[in-house]
């Protein structure tokens, strides 16, 4: 395999932001045909920079390109795909309101016939087993429909090197095992296939070999058969990395919170939420599972006053047993009791966080309810602004950056972070580790736990079974906006809260 | 049915200038670029012609004029002055990424500026006793019609009584129309309307398609202003007669949710309502309401945008990009 010449070999890349800012230096890559490379990294260490400059989209301060041992230049993405490269971007670059056939041709010469294109879809889609309607338009599809489209578009083009950067983040299991069928039977065709991730079981289960990228760095590549979780872990933070979560004994907990009897039903009408009761004690983590949509979203806004409630009540109680009713109650009312909330959508600028504003602004959004004058107290955020980057190991050049220039995973930290920063009573977390990579999320889990033994109540929505069992006291599986069930997080099997999640049988005739 | 013969051709003159700005609107906007200049465009699209024209009239004398070159040398200078216009825009706001609505409202009071200004100096120069600059020679080979406009009854009148450019701004709009929705480059260009990093990555050059369909769009819009000044007004330029019609152009852009064929007839109903007190009987004693039918346009107008903005549908929004721009480099 390694007598085969690279189809593409990256050498001595450079590639720097501004002044300060440097995704890449001196890295060294090389890509073979039938085969799946990972590229693997924290976040903001260079992954996608890197393969943005095989797509055209930046273009290298130094270093040299080959695409089958010729040097060349890619000036935008149409030398790319010239040169037979192809990207599927985190975020889908498609128009919404054209069909799918409209965006697959986009950008091609020649006269407009949307027929013809429509067939040469339906060939490669029965080629590669996708399933795409040509016809439907962008907005009307699901996430995974569109990155199907994407991919779909890089091999109308005739791509043979595709690079999909982090494909699967978007996805549930199922449509993940479908992906990974489509780039098997792409590699089986001869396609250089590159993926970007963070996931190790990911990495372990699709790809042939592993490239690991540290602060922008090539480190090395390993052979992924031949590797295990903990090296590729170390490799790319640098240093050992503990990859157990701790999990304390609940001390002295308190009823914090309960829920009885709640309904919600959305805009659309749709009950969300379905008779779901349920108690959470302080000092303990009630780790909350489901497949997403499922009414965890509402759940939570519920109780952070977000949400219009149908019916049932939400009791809190204070320190002393003295309870008050959160339904109906101002939500600032309710964050000054102590509860916060921190959604990570999956668009993480979405919800939260002003991306032209700096890292120090942004905590001022939360607290500038505290101050009386008539001035701003900038003092205040600078300090908590500091403390988190040093805290999460932030990757800005300073507090005065705007959070848009961040890499995607260190606008989760700050968000995160100045939610934990609130010492709150009860703390809902969703999706806090969403796109995280395996460092950074240990660290979020260590922050989770510190409020947990500082005396938190604590939610936590998570989409990885594993880590919810391991870091969970109870778990509450979710079906269908019904409580299917609440589990022992220590004795708890993984394949019982799977079942619990999909199938609202699984539950019946035990409760608790 | 007298009234209605007299109405619907002053609705269409009217409705000439705003369809000619709605189209170049349009392509503009299509782009993603929110081009608030095009009042001021149009503007200069018509100081350009006149000026042009002035000093053919006056170099060759009113009987040495040659009907091609009376037509074709105020067409060059207006498209010309829009051209210039464009670019200038384009070049502030896709090069140097200045900010879409500054821009644009600066070029507004540039523009009307500069008409002024050119149209205050030729007024001084022509020496006449009123304000106005005539151009009645010019204006005659503008709004000349075909010779069996006359002999043909009402069918005539309703379809037949408009200098060329009229025809020239409804073409212009299906022929836009047919573009955007049916070939190649209208997809493209919908696409860096709607999303930039999408067609750029895709391979299309969005700097190239911004500056072409801003600069054709001030090229069709300045004609509107040519239209107004050498045919609907017979060639007499007075400053400021042109007025707000730039503006009602960019809001019959949104009342047509971006389809030039639809700016057609909705051109033409704006036009009408603009000239609806004329044909509204109020009697001597209550001249005052006059001055409130005046308002219809502007009326409709904030209705017409109420109305609009609840609108649901995807394909009925604008361009999603409109009056972003766009930097490839940009995290």
């Amino acid at each position: 395999m390694d007598n085969k010449n690279a189809a593409v070999s990256m050498r001595k890349i450079t590639k720097t932001f501004g002044q300060d800012v440097i995704a890449n230096k001196d890295v060294d890559l090389d890509i073979y045909k039938g085969e799946i490379l990972s590229l693997l990294g924290e976040n903001g260490s260079g992954k996608t920079t890197l393969m943005n400059m095989l797509s055209g989209i930046y273009y290298p301060d130094s270093g040299e390109i080959f695409i089958d041992s010729k040097p060349v230049s890619i000036r935008s993405p149409k030398d790319a795909y010239d040169l037979g490269i192809g990207m599927v971007h985190q975020h889908f670059k498609l128009v919404d309101v054209l069909s799918a056939a409209e965006n697959i041709v986009l950008g091609l010469p020649g006269k407009l016939d949307i027929k013809k294109a429509t067939l040469k879809i339906r060939e490669i889609c029965d080629k590669y087993g996708f399933d795409v309607d040509p016809e439907k338009k962008v907005y009307n599809m699901s996430v995974s429909e569109k990155q199907t489209v994407e991919i779909v578009k890089v091999l109308y083009r005739g791509a043979d090197i595709l690079i999909l950067d982090e494909p699967t983040a978007v996805l549930t299991p199922q449509e993940t095992q479908k992906l990974f069928e489509v780039m098997r039977n792409m590699k089986k065709d001869g396609k250089a296939l590159v993926i970007i991730t963070h996931k190790l079981n990911e990495v372990q289960e699709i790809s042939d070999k592993v490239a690991v990228l540290r602060q922008g760095a090539y480190v090395g590549t390993l052979i992924t058969k031949d590797t295990n979780p903990q090296e590729m872990t170390d490799m790319m933070v640098g240093h050992k990395v503990e990859l157990n979560i701790e999990r304390p004994e609940p001390v002295d907990p308190k009823l914090r919170i309960r829920v009885s009897g709640l309904n919600v039903v959305n805009e659309e009408g749709i009950k969300k939420v379905n008779d779901a009761s349920f108690e959470i004690y302080s000092g303990e983590i009630l780790g909350i599972a489901g497949i997403s949509g499922c009414g965890q979203k509402e759940l939570l806004e519920s109780i952070a006053g977000l949400q219009k409630v149908e019916s049932g009540s939400i009791k809190y109680f204070d320190d002393d047993g003295n309870e008050t009713e959160l339904v109906g109650m101002d939500p600032l009312k309710i964050k000054e009791l102590g509860v916060a909330l921190s959604f990570v959508p999956e668009d993480r600028l979405g919800m939260g966080l002003v991306g032209n504003m700096d890292i120090s602004g942004n905590m001022m959004l939360r607290s500038f309810r505290e101050g009386h004058g008539l001035f701003t107290d900038r003092k205040k955020p600078q300090n908590t602004a500091e403390k988190i980057v040093k805290l999460l190991h932030v990757e800005t050049p300073g507090i005065e950056t705007p959070v848009r220039r961040l890499s995607g995973g260190n606008v989760q930290k700050v968000l995160v972070g100045r939610e934990i920063s609130n010492r709150p009573k009860v703390l809902m977390t969703a999706y806090v580790v969403r796109g995280l990579d395996i460092n950074s999320s240990y660290t979020i889990y260590e922050l989770i736990n510190l409020q947990k033994q500082a005396g938190a109540a604590v939610i936590f929505v998570g989409e990885d079974l594993d880590v919810l069992l391991q870091i969970s006291d109870r778990v509450m599986v979710l079906c269908d906006g019904c409580v299917n069930g609440i589990l022992d997080g220590r004795s708890a099997q993984k394949g019982e809260v799977g079942l619990r999640m999909t199938s609202l049988d699984a539950g019946k005739g035990e409760d608790r | 049915m007298l009234g209605f013969l007299s109405f619907i051709p002053r609705a269409v003159g009217q409705g000439i200038p705003l369809l000619f700005g709605c189209t170049g609107e349009i392509v503009t906007e299509k782009s993603g670029n929110l081009n608030l200049g095009i009042p001021g465009v149009m503007y200069v699209g018509a100081i350009s012609g006149v000026i042009g024209s002035f000093f053919y009239e006056n170099k060759v004398g009113e009987n040495g004029m040659n009907g091609f070159l009376a037509i074709m040398i105020p067409l060059f200078c207006s498209l010309l002055g829009s051209f210039l216009m464009g670019l200038l825009y384009s070049f502030l706001t896709v090069t140097l990424r200045a900010n879409q609505n500054v821009t644009g409202l600066a070029m507004t009071t540039f523009g009307v500026g500069f008409g002024n200004f050119f149209g205050g100096s030729l007024i001084k120069l022509s020496n006449l006793d009123v304000p106005t600059i005539a151009l009645s020679k010019t204006s005659a080979y503008f709004s000349a019609t075909l010779p069996i406009a006359d002999k043909t009854g009402w069918f005539g009148k309703l379809f037949l009584s408009y200098g060329f450019l009229a025809y020239l701004g409804i073409i212009s709009a299906l022929v836009v129309a047919y573009i955007l929705k049916k070939t190649r480059v209208g997809l493209h260009l919908r696409a860096v309307g709607e999303s930039p990093t999408t067609a750029d990555a895709a391979g299309i050059d969005v700097t190239k398609y911004k500056y072409v369909s801003t600069i054709a769009g001030c090229m069709i819009a300045g004609l509107g202003g040519l239209y107004y000044v050498m045919d609907y007004a017979s060639g007499i330029w007075s400053n400021d007669a042109f007025g707000d019609r730039g503006w009602l152009a960019i809001a019959l852009v949104i009342f047509t949710i971006w389809k030039a064929d639809i700016g057609i007839l909705a051109s033409v109903l704006f036009g009408g309502l603009y000239i609806l007190y004329l044909y509204i009987p109020t009697g001597m004693a209550h001249m005052e309401l006059k001055e409130l039918y005046k308002m219809i346009p502007y009326v409709v107008t904030l209705i017409v945008l109420i109305i609009t903005s609840m609108r649901n549908r995807r394909e009925d929004q604008p361009p999603a990009s409109l009056g972003l721009n766009y930097f490839r480099e940009d995290r």
